[in-house]
């Protein structure tokens, strides 16, 4: 087997993995956006999702039922979200920090509580992770050229919430342009007086968005510490939430440009973790704190040079008050 | 039903009731003891000055607000209205002031949103295909439903919002200020369809301050004043003097009384200018003029026909990509430099250029001029005099409440704009652009605005007059320009225009028809 092609392979493999959380993030983002709610949050929701599946996952020895404590807690960080920005009018970005700076307290305190090691919850009970899916025939047609290594190596093997990411993202897709909540949730986000006009509930919208959005940030914390890893750290998402933002806003708030953006932040990290000790020529041994920086270095270049149009949803970021 | 509701005369049941209306925000009574009947099948007009309590009343009805008293009957029934969908169950349409539409929506899902029928958009679609497309015959509102609504002129825009109303089966429509926006033609395109619609048995309410507009076009008019309903009358036995004076409650003076003016030497000229939008669109075209001290240069035209990007590279804020501007024969440089050099400027948008909403009075009252010696000592502002500046000011121009601690956001439209015109008169400038000075003030207000205009004119001043009100620009200009598409279309003296020309050369109609 050619050996530059099993590099690439395994290349688009990791990138599918790291893409994975920044994905279901940015999705989650898209929901929330799109309904004029800023979720600067999507960093805390994921963590508590990590830390309340790990904990799950590790006291039941069962990898479901870490994810749905995953979902359960970043669902409720999202209802306190929605409370203070959508029902009190708070401000989203300073309620959404709030939440992500007490996350970050409250995982490893009731992690070290609970568990006695250093903040860090370890995954280890039999059947508490997300093991990998072997796909019909991989092992079968491994040989077949092209062909097999791809099937085989790239589309084989992942554990099952990497394929529900990539499955959501043509779903989320059709229900944005396709179904009536989507009709009223990009209306919300750009007009909500019009919504409000209409008979609908503005409120009662933003808090359904923010719940899925939950749902989908819960499922990104649980794929951190019970599928992608086998234990909670103490911030783990090291920033993912805030890429995954900054990948929809790449992606102006569309689930498939979005996707793009998640793959090409993901590609630059796994391309980062592949240069990490690797002699280059001339330049020798490139210190590892300069490569780690390559992804957000990325994310910087693209917001500030290629988005420069990107046209958010009208409303965003302002709570809803009826005239006078 | 029109055919019935005709013949069964006037002791029908009312399409709608509104009985012992009240309501309060904090101190503030917007509905004491309102009543109201709307017969079926007729054009109701509800005029009244900007806080009469119209606009609340009419938000009551559609569920925005709910009221501390009273009660609400549609065709006869006693109806809880709670939200925007009891009122559109219960038949009641609105179009609203600022248009509720989704902007990068289309038509067409602006239609739908709310009445999708169903979880996929699909089947939704194709129903409302064709019930919109018979509701467009039937009343002549053509539009193109798949036109996306940000493109649309604002008329249009207006059409999908009556359109929206009739798809979810309003049987009353209410029209909050429906004519704000339009050129005559559009109003009385307007009209046509409101029209139309009595024809069909619907009912319309139409809330307006314009008294033209309701001689023109309703059955019946109701009367609004603090909070209160003051008379009811048939429209045919009623004249717009009877109406100002109700609304106002004492005799108003709806013409500008003026001599002839004694212009003087030029104090602002313009050569061909030309002057480009924020997307390097020349939004003035080769437009050159003279503005003489002691007279009002007034410029007609429908909004966004160029003149406020006019009024602005005028001013100073936005840089001309040819010609030249002459202040007193020197150029003029920026808004800063324009100012000490005597120019006062009150802008279109008062919101968004004249004030700073989150201000207090006393401070938008020196805004743009606080460098002035008097204000000043050793860099720091004279707060105690400022204030008590602003407190003569407001006496003076009758800014109420008169509190130089409000925010300028908590002050009435007429009342900041007192404000603007308060700072902007009284430092005394040579030349004085206006745009739009009375939009979204009451009449008595208006008639203090020209009344202050006239007497800066007389004084000496040079005034340059933009409004999109083509009956203000007659009565108060002693010429007149019409703009369109950013050119100059024709000048006349005030004492020869006539309505119908200058409509004509509004829409761009040059040809010499007599």
């Amino acid at each position: 087997m050619n050996d530059l092609f099993l590099q690439v392979l395994l290349l688009a493999d990791s990138t599918l993995r790291l893409a994975t959380p920044l994905v279901l993030a940015a999705l989650a983002g898209l929901f929330s956006e799109r309904s004029g709610v800023v979720n600067i949050a999507l960093e805390g929701k994921m963590l508590g999702g990590a830390f309340a599946a790990a904990a799950a996952a590790q006291l039941t020895g069962s990898a479901f039922a870490g994810l749905f404590a995953a979902i359960g807690f970043a669902v409720f960080l999202a209802l306190v979200h929605g409370f203070a920005s959508i029902t009190n009018r708070g401000d989203q970005v300073v309620s959404g920090m709030a939440l992500n700076i007490m996350v970050a307290g409250l995982g490893p305190t009731l992690a070290d509580a609970w568990f006695g090691q250093a903040g860090r919850i370890p995954v280890t009970a039999e059947g508490a992770r997300f093991r990998p899916l072997t796909l019909p025939f991989a092992e079968e047609i491994r040989e077949v050229p092209v062909i097999g290594p791809i099937y085989a190596e790239l589309l084989s093997g992942h554990n099952i919430l990497v394929y529900l990411a990539l499955l959501a993202v043509p779903l989320v897709a059709w229900v944005l342009y396709r179904s009536r909540f989507g009709l009223r949730l990009r209306a919300v986000g750009e007009s909500p007086e019009a919504v409000d006009t209409a008979g609908i509930s503005v409120a009662w919208m933003r808090y359904r968005a923010l719940i899925v959005a939950g749902v989908l940030t819960g499922i990104a914390g649980a794929y951190l510490s019970v599928a992608q890893n086998a234990s909670f750290l103490r911030d783990m998402t090291a920033g993912k939430g805030y890429l995954a933002l900054a990948a929809l806003i790449f992606g102006k708030w569309r689930p498939l440009p979005a996707l793009l953006a998640c793959l090409l932040f993901a590609f630059a990290d796994a391309v980062q973790a592949r240069l990490q000790g690797v002699e280059v020529p001339l330049v020798g041994t490139i210190p590892t704190e300069a490569i780690q920086a390559i992804p957000y270095l990325l994310t910087i270049l693209l917001l500030a040079g290629f988005v420069g149009r990107a046209v958010a949803p009208k409303a965003i970021g302002q709570p809803y008050v009826k005239e006078r | 039903m029109g055919a019935e509701a005709a013949a069964a005369g006037v002791d029908e049941t009312p399409a709608v009731e509104l009985r012992g209306i009240c309501k309060s925000f904090g101190p503030v009574q917007a509905n004491r003891e309102v009543d109201l009947a709307v017969a079926a099948g007729t054009i109701h007009g509800i005029v009244g000055e900007n806080g009469a309590g119209k606009s609340t009343l009419m938000n009551i009805l559609y569920g925005f607000y709910q009221p501390d008293a009273g009660r609400i009957l549609v065709d006869g029934r006693p109806r809880r209205i709670r939200s925007p969908l009891d009122a559109i169950r219960a038949g009641i349409g609105m179009v609203h002031q600022h248009f509720m539409l989704v902007e990068p929506f289309t038509v067409l899902e602006n239609l739908l949103l709310g009445a999708e029928g169903g979880f996929t958009l699909e089947a939704g679609i194709a129903r409302a295909r064709r019930e919109i497309e018979a509701i467009e015959r039937d009343y002549g509102l053509e539009v193109d439903l798949d036109a996306v609504v940000r493109d649309l002129p604002v008329g249009v825009q207006q059409r999908v919002e009556i359109l929206k109303a009739l798809f979810r089966g309003a049987h009353i429509l209410v029209l909050d200020e429906p004519t704000g926006v339009l050129t005559p033609q559009e109003a009385d395109h307007l009209f046509r369809i409101l029209e139309n619609l009595r024809e069909q048995g619907r009912t319309v309410v139409l809330i307006t301050h314009k008294l033209r507009e309701i001689m023109a076009v309703t059955d019946h008019v109701s009367v609004m004043r603090g909070g209160r309903m003051v008379a009811h009358r048939r429209t045919s036995e009623t004249s717009t003097e009877e109406l100002a004076e109700l609304m106002v409650g004492r005799k108003v003076l709806l013409r500008v009384e003026k001599g002839p003016a004694r212009p003087g030497e030029p104090v602002l000229e313009v050569a061909g200018l030309e002057v480009r939008d924020d997307f390097d669109v020349p939004r003035v075209r080769d437009v050159s003029f003279t503005v003489r001290a002691g007279e009002i240069l007034g410029i007609a035209g429908v909004a966004g026909n160029g003149q406020s990007e006019l009024l602005e590279a005028l001013a100073g804020i936005r840089r001309p990509s040819r010609g030249r501007i002459l202040l007193r024969g020197r150029p003029v440089e920026d808004a800063a430099r324009a100012r000490a050099r005597r120019l006062g400027h009150v802008p279109e948008d008062r919101l968004r250029m004249g004030l700073v909403r989150s201000f207090t009075a006393w401070e938008n009252a020196i805004l743009g001029y606080q460098r002035l010696a008097g204000y000043l000592r050793g860099g720091f502002l004279r707060r105690r005099r400022m204030i008590a500046g602003c407190v003569d000011w407001m006496e003076r121009y009758d800014v109420r409440p008169r509190d130089p601690f409000l925010h300028a956001a908590d002050f009435s439209g007429g009342n900041q704009q007192k404000l603007v015109l308060a700072r902007e008169l009284e430092h005394d400038p040579d030349l004085l652009l206006v745009g739009q000075p009375t939009r979204g003030v009451d009449i008595g207000a208006i008639e203090f605005i020209h009344r202050r205009l006239v007497a800066m004119r007389d004084a000496g001043k040079a005034i340059l007059l933009v409004s999109v009100e083509l009956e203000e620009v007659m009565s108060l200009a002693d010429r007149i320009l019409v703009m369109f598409d950013g050119r100059i279309m024709g000048e006349m003296a005030a004492e020869e225009a006539e309505e119908r020309r200058l409509g004509l050369l509004m829409a761009g109609v040059t040809a010499e028809a007599g």
